[in-house]
């Protein structure tokens, strides 16, 4: 499937596509407020870059979201190792966390403007609380999961709770971790863009919302655009992570994103 | 270690008292092992058979120390087993190994748990893969490996730490006819080259005559122990012993006495 003239042939395609959206965008005399051309779009990509705006806000939105799944995914390890570990820990801290996971994160969002302010704190902080919970669940899952008979010979090896812990229970979860890093990391962007959008003074998601104003409707798709990728390049360090760590993972020895519900 | 052709046979090594083991609550109990008695001698091969559900799992269990029992007491070596033993080596159905651990780490593992000398034991574990037949895949993982390769590195594991029991339980039962007898001489040369008190727990009553110096029969509900016989075959066995008549007078005895106490139906 992947040869070089079905990758030209794949090219091809969009390109068809792009031009079959600019014709009829054209010829159906489409307000530009409603949807530009491709050729709008790249060119307010082109101004937006030379001008350094883009740039810029890139770097605000990207650190926002480093340092949420940072903090997040860190908070999302602690605490679901912590419930894995303890039954008496997960018996007091559950009942909370359902109320927590079954509320949407993001309606938190004007909230932690009030509490954070309008810089970049409360979108870290939006993004750690958005991507928090995938890791935290799937830590409990992998703590959890390690095999009946893995732990029996464990234990016919006179082996201490400590070693099973460190020899068996966390290389066990690694792939299930990974996989609540893959979705953290989405979510982190999502957090921040949010925050954004909800109030700041810089970044892509306040971008694209002072665009809106201003009907600037290319510049919004060449946002866009750019989020797209930022979330494609996101997603593929983490996986590229997993692929090199977790090379006895059969998952991981083939490609695909693990699919979730947003 | 010198490996005498004749087995020479030390003291007990394992003494089973008046074993009984039961699960559930204390008001529905099922019985799983009433009554066991019997001992291994040191070097001794011994097979138990008995077909599923008859507890001779439940019984490994209890001599691994990964259960207690109810009733009566198990002794290693004159003391009584309460808990997981450095000096026991288990094998189990399957494999059972670790997939982010090459052929030689997952042969290490036991080094590592009771942290023993790793240097040592590596040179150890690199003549048992020779040993095995696993030369060359020391630095392999187990998924590029076969089902009876794997349960070599499993025997390999269960060897590492020189321990005085090898409990092994159905081992080869997941493994096709063929790689079984194979694997069946194997474990035979090995024990031959390094005299290990083996017990080992099948359901195949070919397989135990086969391997055994003693053969103890288990009937099920409750697991008891409906006869002990003494394999007299030379040693090693090829293949073909299986054809001999003293080998299928065996069998039927066994058959026999399973057959007797409804075992098989």
């Amino acid at each position: 499937m992947n040869t070089i003239r079905n990758f030209m042939l794949r090219l091809l395609f969009i390109a068809v596509l792009l031009a079959l959206w600019e014709a009829a965008v054209k010829l159906l005399e489409v307000p530009a407020f409603l949807l530009p051309t491709p050729s709008a779009i790249g060119v307010a990509l082109y101004r937006g870059t030379i001008s350094g705006l883009y740039q810029e806000n890139i770097g605000i939105t990207l650190t926002e979201t480093a340092l949420g799944f940072v903090f997040g995914s860190a908070g999302g390890l602690l605490l679901g190792t912590g419930i894995a570990l303890s039954r008496r820990f997960d018996y007091f801290m559950s009942p909370i966390i359902v109320m927590f996971q079954a509320m949407p994160k993001v309606a938190l969002a004007p909230l932690i403007i009030v509490w954070f302010g309008l810089g970049m704190t409360s979108k870290v902080v939006n993004a750690a609380l958005v991507c928090f919970f995938p890791l935290m669940i799937n830590t409990i899952v992998g703590l959890r999961s390690a095999d009946e008979d893995r732990i029996s010979l464990m234990r016919s090896l006179a082996a201490s709770p400590w070693q099973i812990f460190v020899m068996l229970r966390i290389p066990n979860a690694l792939p299930y971790i990974f996989a609540g890093l893959e979705i953290a990391m989405i979510f982190a962007l999502i957090g921040a863009i949010v925050g954004e959008f909800v109030g700041a003074q810089a970044g892509l998601g306040m971008l694209i919302q002072s665009m809106n104003f201003t009907m600037d409707v290319a510049g919004q798709f060449s946002i866009l655009l750019i989020l797209s990728v930022v979330g494609l390049l996101l997603n593929m360090s983490v996986t590229l992570v997993r692929k090199r760590l977790l090379f006895w993972d059969p998952a991981s020895r083939q490609a695909g994103i693990k699919p979730d519900k947003l | 270690m010198d490996a005498p052709q004749t087995p020479v046979m030390g003291g007990e090594m394992i003494a089973v008292r008046q074993l009984t083991k039961r699960f559930g609550s204390a008001g529905a109990p099922v019985l799983a092992l009433s009554d066991i008695d019997f001992s291994v001698n040191e070097g001794e091969l011994v097979v138990v058979v008995g077909p599923s559900g008859c507890g001779k799992s439940t019984l490994l269990r209890i001599l691994a120390g990964l259960m207690p029992s109810s009733e009566g007491q198990a002794f290693l070596g004159g003391t009584p087993i309460a808990g997981p033993r450095r000096d026991i080596g288990v094998v189990f159905q399957s494999p059972v190994l670790f997939p982010w651990r090459s052929v030689l780490k997952n042969a290490l593992l036991p080094a590592d748990v009771q942290r023993l000398d790793r240097e040592k034991l590596r040179d150890r574990a690199m003549a048992l893969l020779k040993l095995v037949g696993l030369e060359g895949f020391e630095h392999r993982y187990p998924w590029e490996l076969s089902g009876g390769m794997q349960q070599r590195v499993a025997l390999v594991r269960a060897l590492i730490h020189d321990p005085a029991l090898l409990l092994m339980d159905e081992p080869f039962g997941a493994l096709d006819a063929m790689t079984r007898e194979q694997m069946n001489q194997e474990l035979q040369r090995i024990w031959m080259e390094r005299r290990k008190t083996v017990l080992f727990i099948t359901h195949s009553i070919g397989e135990a005559v086969y391997l055994a110096d003693r053969v103890l029969v288990m009937t099920p509900r409750p697991g008891r122990i409906a006869d002990i016989l003494k394999i007299d075959l030379p040693r090693p066995r090829g293949l073909d012993v299986m054809n001999t008549p003293a080998f299928g007078a065996y069998v039927k005895r066994i058959r026999t006495g399973l057959n007797a106490s409804g075992g098989i139906e």
